[in-house]
């Protein structure tokens, strides 16, 4: 975290200072300069392609991850969606633990950390590069990461640490860590804390900077533009106020608030659709399309796969770990219900969420066509072209904009409060790894959680493509170690489950409601 | 086990104390009778929690527990032992109106008692209150104390 010491000395210079409006420029530029210096190498390891391809090896390790667990379990996706739904209504649930975490609560607490501006924001930039047809693929990484959700969450249950004052710490370290002494596999240590490492890295990019980055391009896109550390701090005095001062009521109006702005989100892009309900046979039409032939997208359909496929997972987060965390702090007696839940996540997120995104961009016809043949027309940066120039949040915004010219104003809300809740859930799941690795107790927490707050404002100040590149590296490195680490441990899985479904079949796990 | 059971609603009001009071009446002249007391938390297994209230739950609901135990059930029970009634009492979490319903089905109850408390908020006005909801659902008799 070199790169963070000059910066924050410049904010500090800068602050008090007469020329705050002219410098506030610079230090964006300044920001973004250093930032991309120091992460650079990293995100070049990560993204390297395939030798002799511009396929990513990343994408295809999550890919094949996510294909190897279908097919070991069984599909279990296709198999336990409606049993998830019965637990998820707690038709299972023994009335005798009625007031711990419920299924439900499980689900709704670590959705709202992916439910965000990967839906919004990240979806865009996928088409916005890759176009429609990245939608194809994207949904297909979005059925198949169902299956390394489930896996993921069982092993966090099952691996959890329950502490005697009855709270509990769960999440990839720990299954890495006692999964592999179970399992009698050396090294569990290490990738614990190479999890934990990335983890950290994780919350303070993807579950950060790239939170108040999207959010100030949206706040900016509205009021006109202005210096990006100024929405930082308001940012990240907020974020302080909840993780630091502990103001509950806070946290509670957005837990409140971000599943109407989902449901709303949704129901405005249905609206939409509805209203230009001839054009949805047609957009299906450009989405598989696109999914084979590219459409004229930069790199083909390989260029459109490699979109689609990376949206999806920094959407979902399936098999990067994250949701492991969330889901650790239910009490359930079998593992593998929490793994059954969590299935969902990645279809509610990704599968229908990101589809209305990318269904309202393709319909808008803010990207640029060429009517001679077809295809899109590319700009000098390789993206598709757009009217007004638009990219990222602002092409959704755009897109809902031709359809409900007012829309973009509660999207602007919907963004912020999406930003806001995802830094909450990532401010958790940093805090653990953190704890994991300096050890639990009160002034270590805080420590991390000041830098935390540090990061919302280095995030809204930097440019788009250093921050994007950097927080999806880091959520790209945890899915490197969890994965390894869930081929490792998923005969585990697959006792449990069999187990499981063996007994509900037998009627010995009972229905508590009709 | 007597041959009737009463089921108390109790939620540290007023309202509870005097929903006892009719109980006791009530028990004295049946004579072979069980006071069955319960004491319910709101709670919904629906609502949105943040990743650190959910690792928190376990812990903040034996707290509630204990508390719904000192405060109020413990002390109700010590006073019916004290009058010489037979008397039992649990705390659960959950909806009050279903909680209340499902106990007194539990223990084969002659009826329900409640105090009556008035609509307090919008959700009471929109849903109904709790003791309008039990009567409109209950399996048994219900006695609503004003």
């Amino acid at each position: 975290m070199k790169y963070s010491i000059p910066s924050l000395a410049t904010a500090a210079a800068l602050l008090p200072g007469a020329t705050l409006a002219q410098d506030a420029a610079g230090f964006d530029a300044r920001v973004n300069e250093v930032f991309a210096n120091s992460t650079g190498w990293f995100v070049n390891l990560i993204f390297a392609p395939l030798p002799g391809t511009s396929f990513p090896w990343i994408v295809l390790w999550l890919v094949v991850g996510a294909t190897v667990f279908t097919i070991y379990f069984g599909f279990i996706q296709l198999r336990a969606f409606s049993h998830a739904i019965s637990l998820v209504k707690g038709d299972y649930s023994d009335p005798n633990d009625a007031g711990e975490v419920s299924h439900f609560q499980a689900l709704a607490t670590a959705l709202s950390g992916t439910v965000g501006l990967g839906n919004i924001a990240g979806v865009a930039v996928a088409v916005g590069i890759g176009g429609p047809g990245a939608t194809f693929w994207m949904i297909l990484a979005g059925l198949m990461g169902m299956a390394s959700k489930f896996t993921e969450c069982t092993l966090g249950v099952k691996y959890r640490n329950e502490y005697p004052d009855g709270t509990v710490s769960g999440g990839p370290m720990y299954y890495m860590t006692k999964g592999f002494d179970e399992r009698g596999y050396p090294g569990g240590k290490i990738m614990a804390v190479l999890f934990a490492i990335f983890c950290i890295g994780g919350a303070f990019g993807g579950g950060n900077m790239f939170q108040a980055n999207q959010a100030h391009a949206q706040i900016s896109g509205i009021v006109g533009d202005y210096p990006g550390w100024i929405t930082g701090i308001v940012f990240a005095l907020v974020v302080f106020a909840v993780i630091v001062g502990g103001i509950k009521s806070i946290a509670r109006v957005t837990e409140k608030v971000v599943p109407f702005m989902g449901l709303l989100y949704v129901g405005t892009a249905l609206v939409i659709l509805l209203m230009n309900y001839d054009m949805i046979g047609w957009a299906f039409g450009q989405i598989f399309a696109g999914a084979f032939t590219g459409l004229g997208v930069a790199g083909g359909f390989v260029g459109a796969l490699i979109q689609g496929f990376k949206r999806a997972a920094f959407s979902n987060e399936a098999g990067v770990g994250s949701a492991a965390i969330a889901h650790s702090a239910v009490r359930t007696k079998e593992p593998i219900t929490e793994g059954v839940v969590s299935l969902l996540e990645p279809f509610i997120d990704t599968v229908v969420i990101c589809t209305m995104t990318a269904l309202v961009i393709t319909i808008s016809g803010v990207q640029m066509i060429d009517p001679e043949t077809g295809l899109f027309i590319l700009g000098d940066d390789g993206k598709i072209m757009t009217e007004g120039g638009v990219q990222g949040v602002q092409l959704t915004s755009a897109a809902f904009a031709s359809g409900l010219s007012w829309f973009p104003y509660v999207l602007a809300i919907a963004v912020v409060l999406f930003a806001f809740s995802t830094m909450i859930s990532w401010s958790y799941y940093g805090l653990k790894a953190w704890t994991y690795l300096f050890g639990e107790g009160k002034t270590n927490e805080l420590i991390f959680k000041l830098l935390f707050c540090f990061f919302v404002v280095v995030g809204a100040a930097a440019q788009l493509g250093a921050v994007i590149d950097f927080s999806d590296a880091m959520i790209f490195a945890m899915a490197v170690v969890n994965i390894t680490a869930l081929y490792l441990l998923m005969p585990i899985v697959k006792r449990e489950m069999n187990s499981y479904f063996d007994r509900l079949k037998s009627g010995e796990i009972k229905r508590h409601k009709a | 086990m007597s041959k009737t059971t009463l089921v108390v609603g109790l939620d540290g009001s007023p309202a509870g104390e005097k929903a006892l009071a009719f109980a006791k009446r009530q028990a004295k002249q049946m004579g072979d009778c069980t006071i069955a007391l319960c004491y319910v938390i709101e709670w919904s297994p629906f609502t949105f929690q943040t990743p650190e209230e959910n690792e928190q739950r376990h812990k903040r609901r034996e707290e509630e527990l204990k508390l719904a135990h000192d405060r109020v059930l413990d002390p109700a029970l010590a006073s019916l032992k004290k009058d010489g009634h037979t008397a039992t009492g649990t705390v659960r979490h959950g909806d009050a109106a279903e909680i209340l319903d499902s106990f007194a089905k539990e223990l084969g109850a002659e009826q329900i008692i409640v105090g009556r408390v008035g609509a307090r908020g919008l959700k009471d006005r929109m849903f109904g209150s709790v003791s309008g909801r039990l009567v409109a659902s209950a399996a048994v008799p219900v006695t609503i104390i004003p």
